[in-house]
């Protein structure tokens, strides 16, 4: 996948997830966690989430808040894991 | 001596980042019972000012009652001050079997377990009752208590957003090849005043066979034609597998909760939960206190419904005053401000005019979703409904926001 591919994954689930309307807009950079669009509590689907897609087990001291802030935070921590754009 | 300067220095900055944040909690000093009139010195070393209470939990003005006090008192005079045990060992007396009896009657469940508070109860029974093969689907606006809980157990867990059940069954779908299933919500949610939709709930735990448990603190003694609970107000109350709630809001105020349900739940819970075996007992006149309770609102429901007509006089009369409210049934009555200032703001001068209210923001609740929760109860009579409906006329023309919608407020005073 591409990275544009993988943001759109990511913002497409987020919306779907997260929000009851589609009022509010979702980019790469938007804050998620500090924003209190996905709580710490609600992490967990978007945990869940990615370690299905990627076939990867994010271990929980990785699993930050801040790893978690924004589709790019995301991004970066996948690539810790070898999942590169292509 | 291991707390030296920089420990001191790390706890003084924290708390200076707390209070820069404006989220610096203050307590204010309380100087009389718990009623719809108290005294109250804030801050500290400030006359003491009578005020009319909009946030306590005493929805049925049961917490100084006289006869719940005398029951107190007896007990404390006849069975002691406290026990000095758990449970297990040397900690239960014939009452605390008999509020365990009688509770389970009251909610028309088969057992009942007592723990120190429903907080414990919450972070005791998960861990108890499921393991990693199971799984755990939760409302996201659950209490924090259930999230500690939550995160102590091992099972599996999935949470829905608030309220949505097309949401929740893409949960049950997601979860079908776990062992048990248990959906966990909150009764009446305590930031929004919502009672959680049990009907459905309950038709889709038959569906994907799940167990459903409801925490219903904020319920228990008044939602209900006679005040059982939401499971009650939904009409399923033969179908809500656990109950959750707790004796320090309307039914007396004073402390203890407990896990009813199954028989076998609630043995597993006096084995098992960790809160309920290594905590102290409940005492003695707080026990005797809850039996009175249940025997006061088993034997009428007048509290109940007088509860019931206040609340509907309350939104009412917000509603025709031009107050933003969060629309329900419920006694908790949520006045939105959208903006955390101006709900501090609205809370300090409706303080001023006698009415002590308190504003929430995030994290309390959602970003841009600051409010006041008023809380009504049925010790307020129709005389402090009606000076909290001016104060808030008042106070809302100051501020310009009678008559205003989310959108109106939002673009005068921003989120």
């Amino acid at each position: 996948m591409t990275e544009e591919e993988i943001k759109k994954l990511i913002v497409d689930y987020v919306i779907r997830e997260y929000l009851d309307d589609d009022t509010t807009e979702v980019k790469p950079d938007t804050k998620l966690i500090s924003s209190g669009i996905v709580d710490s509590f609600s992490m967990v689907s978007l945990k869940t989430f990615l370690e299905k897609k990627f076939a990867v087990k994010i271990p929980d001291d990785k699993a930050t808040p801040q790893a978690f802030d924004s589709v790019n935070n995301i991004i970066s921590l996948l690539r810790e894991f070898g999942i590169n754009p292509t | 001596m291991a707390y030296k300067d920089k420990a001191r220095s790390f706890y003084a900055q924290q708390l200076k980042g707390i209070r820069d944040a404006g989220l610096y909690k203050e307590e204010r000093f309380i100087e009389s019972p718990q009623a719809a009139n108290i005294l109250v010195e804030f801050p500290e070393g400030a006359p003491v000012k009578e005020v009319i209470n909009f946030c306590a939990n005493n929805y049925l003005g049961l917490s100084s009652h006289p006869e719940v006090v005398a029951a107190a008192h007896k007990a404390l005079d006849e069975r002691g001050y406290g026990l000095s045990s758990v449970r297990f060992i040397c900690g239960t007396q014939d009452l605390h079997h008999q509020l365990e009896l009688k509770m389970s009657e009251f909610l028309k469940m088969e057992g009942t377990c007592l723990f120190p508070s429903c907080m414990e109860a919450n972070a005791g029974l998960f861990e108890t009752v499921l393991d990693k093969d199971d799984a755990m689907i939760s409302d996201r606006l659950v209490h924090a208590s259930i999230v500690d809980g939550m995160r102590l157990c091992k099972a599996q867990l999935f949470n829905y957003k608030h309220a949505n059940m097309a949401h929740l069954e893409e949960k049950l779908q997601e979860s079908q090849n776990c062992r048990f299933r248990m959906i966990i919500t909150d009764g009446v949610f305590s930031m929004d005043g919502d009672i959680a939709p049990l009907d459905k709930i309950c038709d889709l735990a038959d569906k994907y066979d799940a167990m459903v448990m409801v925490d219903d603190s904020h319920a228990t003694g008044f939602i209900g034609k006679t005040g059982r609970g939401t499971h009650e107000y939904c009409g399923v109350m033969d179908r809500v597998d656990i109950i959750t709630t707790t004796f320090g809001k309307a039914l007396g105020g004073a402390a203890g909760g407990c896990v009813s349900g199954p028989k076998e739940i609630a043995e597993m819970c006096r084995q098992r939960a960790r809160p309920y075996l290594f905590s102290n007992t409940m005492p003695p006149s707080v026990v005797a206190g809850s039996i009175k309770v249940l025997e006061l609102i088993s034997r009428s429901t007048d509290r109940r419904d007088k509860l019931e007509s206040n609340t509907k006089y309350w939104r009412e009369g917000l509603t025709k005053a031009g107050i933003d409210i969060k629309a329900g049934d419920s006694p908790i009555v949520p006045v939105m401000l959208y903006n955390a200032k101006l709900a501090q703001d609205v809370a300090r001068d409706l303080y001023q005019e006698g009415i002590y209210v308190i504003g929430f923001f995030f994290p309390v609740v959602p970003q841009g979703q600051a409010r006041i929760r008023t809380q009504i109860s049925s010790a307020h009579e129709k005389e402090h409904l009606d000076r909290a409906l001016a104060a808030f006329k008042k106070i809302g023309a100051k501020y310009g926001i009678l008559g205003l919608k989310k959108d109106e407020i939002i673009a005068k005073y921003g989120m």
